[in-house]
C-alpha cells in the first residue's frame, strides 16, 4: 500500500532527532488520534540551516515528517512557507487515501516551527488552516 | 517469514489440501444430481457434515453450511430474530464486526440491543447479563473467545442463564475452534458460528450450528440445499477440506493447546522484563493459547507492524491505522484502554507450530524496533526528561 519512496523514509528517515539550540519549534497533532509530529529549526539570517524532527505516528506520519524536513532544509522561511501536503505526498510518489492527513500534518508542523521564530522576533505569526491529526475534526480540504 | 497472524487466517494444511483435490478435480458432479458423480459429491458432503457434528458434540443434521464466520453470525442473528416475536438481543461491547454490525443493523430495524460491558480483562459480567434479560429478550450473542485480546468467555454458565430464562444463546466461535475444546450440548449452545480457514482449512466456507427445533428463517434463498435452510450449490471440496481441517484442529486439543500456552506466557513473561512500558491486554489465563496482545507506550502499532514485516515477522495491530477507520479497536477501548495507548498494541497469533525459536527472534526483534521507535517519538523524549 505504501510506495517505495516512503518504505524508504520510514526505514531510514532524514533528520530524526532535537536541535539543541533550536530557534524555531514547532508540535502539531494529538496523542489521541495517533500523530504527534514535532519540528525542530535552526534558521541563520532567514535560511532554515537545519531542520530535525520527532515523531509518534504510523509509517506516513514518519515518512512524510522525514521528506517535509528535507524539502525546507536551506530555504528561506519565505519559501518553507509555501511548502504544501501536497508536494510532500508528490515527493513521497503518493500515499493511500486514509494517510493524506499525515501529509496535511507535516506542512502544518513546520508552519508551527515557524511561527514560532516569527513570534520569537516579536513578528505575527501566519495564520495557516490547522490540522490536529483527527480527520473529521476540521472542514479543511485535503489535497 | 515468522508468521505470528493465525488469528487472521490460519495456512491451509496439506492434508487438507489433498483431501479437497479429488472434488476440485475429477469430483465436480452437483450434490444435487442423480447420477453416479453427483452422488458422489452428496456422500462426500454427508461425510464431512458428521465429522463436523461430532466434533462439536452436535448432530449432523444441525449443521449447515456457509460461506464463512461472517455468514453464519448474519444468519444466525437475522434468522432467528425474524421468526420471533421477541424485539431485544442482549450482546457484548467487544464483539466480532459480524455480529456488531449485524446488531446496528437490527437496530436500525426497530430491535433493542444491549451491548454488555466488560471488565478490563475483557470479560461479561454474568449479573450485568442477568440483569439485562426482559420478557422480550429473544437472543443472546456472545463470543466464545475475543480474536483480539484473546479472552475467552464463560460460554458454560452463559448457556445456563440462557436456558433458565427461556432465551436462544448463539455463540460466534470463530477464533475458538481448534483453539478450545467445545460440546455444544454440555455447553447449553444454541447456535454457533465457524470458520473453516481460521482452523487450517480454506477460505470462503463456515458452519452456522443450529439445535434441532430452532425455527430459523432463510437468509439466503433459492435451491433446497441444506434442507432448504441455505440455498447455493455446495462447494463440495471446501466442505471435504472443513471437515479434515478441524479433524486435525481437535486431535489432543489439550495437549497441543497447553504446549502453545507455555510457549505463550514465555513470551509475554519475557517482552514484560525486557521492554519497559508494555501491558498485556485480555485475561492472563483464560486467554486462548496461541493469543499475545500487548500496547507498547509511546509508539503507533502500523510503525510497529511495518517495522515488524522488514524483519520478516508477519503480525497485526489493533491501531487506528490499521483499522481504516480513526479510532482504535473498539475491543481495546472496552477494555478501558486510553486512545493513545491502544494505539500502540500488537497482536501475536501463534499456531501450534509456532516454535520457541521463532518466539524468541521475534522478542529480540521487538526490542530493537521498540526503542527505534521510540527514539523517534517526542512522548518518549517527555518520558525521558
Amino acid at each position: 500500500m505504501y510506495s517505495e519512496k516512503v518504505m524508504d523514509h520510514f526505514s531510514n528517515p532524514r533528520n530524526v532527532g532535537e536541535i539543541e539550540d533550536a530557534n524555531a519549534v514547532g508540535q502539531v497533532g494529538n496523542a489521541k488520534c495517533g500523530d504527534i509530529m514535532k519540528i525542530y529549526m535552526k534558521i541563520e539570517d532567514n535560511v532554515i540551516v537545519d531542520c530535525k524532527f520527532k515523531t509518534f505516528g504510523c509509517g506516513a506520519a514518519i515518512a512524510t515528517s522525514s521528506m517535509a524536513t528535507e524539502m525546507v532544509k536551506g530555504k528561506t522561511v519565505e519559501e518553507a512557507l509555501t511548502l504544501t501536503n501536497k508536494a510532500v505526498m508528490e515527493a513521497l510518489d503518493g500515499l493511500p487515501p486514509a494517510k493524506v492527513h499525515c501529509s496535511v500534518l507535516a506542512e502544518e508542523a513546520i508552519t508551527a516551527a515557524i511561527n514560532d521564530y516569527l513570534k520569537r522576533l516579536g513578528k505575527e505569526p501566519l495564520q495557516k488552516k490547522s490540522c490536529d491529526g483527527c480527520c473529521g475534526s476540521c472542514s479543511a480540504h485535503h489535497e | 517469514m515468522i508468521y505470528l497472524d493465525n488469528s487472521a487466517t490460519a495456512p491451509l494444511k496439506k492434508e487438507v489440501l489433498d483431501s479437497m483435490m479429488p472434488y476440485l478435480t475429477g469430483g465436480y458432479g452437483n450434490a444435487s444430481s442423480i447420477y453416479e458423480i453427483g452422488r458422489k459429491s452428496r456422500a462426500a458432503i454427508e461425510e464431512a457434515r458428521k465429522t463436523i457434528a461430532e466434533r462439536i458434540g452436535a448432530l449432523p443434521g444441525e449443521i449447515y453450511f456457509t460461506a464463512g464466520g461472517s455468514e453464519s453470525d448474519n444468519w444466525a442473528i437475522k434468522g432467528v430474530m425474524a421468526r420471533s416475536a421477541k424485539t431485544h438481543i442482549i450482546s457484548s461491547a467487544i464483539e466480532h464486526h459480524a455480529v456488531l454490525h449485524t446488531l446496528q443493523f437490527m437496530e436500525k430495524k426497530g430491535y433493542k440491543v444491549t451491548y454488555l460491558p466488560v471488565d478490563s480483562d475483557g470479560k461479561i459480567s454474568l449479573s450485568d447479563l442477568e440483569n439485562a434479560i426482559t420478557e422480550e429478550t429473544g437472543l443472546i450473542t456472545i463470543m466464545t473467545a475475543n480474536n483480539e485480546i484473546g479472552t475467552i468467555e464463560p460460554i458454560e454458565k452463559i448457556g445456563e442463564i440462557a436456558k433458565k430464562h427461556n432465551v436462544l444463546f448463539h455463540t460466534d466461535a470463530v477464533q475458538a475452534i481448534g483453539l478450545m475444546d467445545i460440546n455444544v450440548k454440555e455447553m447449553n449452545i444454541d447456535m454457533l458460528s465457524m470458520s473453516a480457514h481460521k482452523f487450517g482449512g480454506p477460505k470462503g466456507i463456515g458452519v452456522l450450528y443450529v439445535r434441532r427445533g430452532i425455527n430459523i428463517e432463510n437468509l439466503i434463498h433459492g435451491g433446497a440445499q441444506e434442507r432448504t435452510k441455505r440455498a447455493g450449490t455446495e462447494n463440495v471440496a471446501s466442505i471435504v477440506g472443513m471437515a479434515k481441517a478441524i479433524e486435525l484442529a481437535t486431535e489432543d486439543i489439550n495437549g497441543k493447546t497447553a504446549k502453545m500456552a507455555e510457549l505463550r506466557d514465555k513470551t509475554i513473561a519475557s517482552i514484560l522484563e525486557k521492554i519497559p512500558y508494555v501491558r498485556l491486554n485480555g485475561h492472563k489465563t483464560d486467554r486462548l493459547a496461541g493469543n499475545i496482545n500487548m500496547s507498547f507506550q509511546y509508539i503507533e502499532g502500523e510503525a510497529l507492524l511495518l517495522s515488524l514485516d522488514m524483519a520478516g515477522i508477519a503480525a497485526s495491530s489493533g491501531s487506528a491505522c490499521t483499522s481504516g477507520s480513526l479510532d482504535p479497536s473498539h475491543v481495546l477501548l472496552a477494555i478501558g484502554l486510553p486512545h493513545e495507548i491502544a494505539h500502540g498494541s500488537l497482536r501475536l497469533s501463534m499456531s501450534e507450530n509456532t516454535t520457541e525459536e521463532e518466539m524468541e527472534k521475534t522478542v529480540s526483534a521487538l526490542c530493537g524496533i521498540v526503542d527505534r521507535l521510540r527514539q523517534m517519538s517526542p512522548l518518549w523524549e517527555e518520558v525521558n526528561k
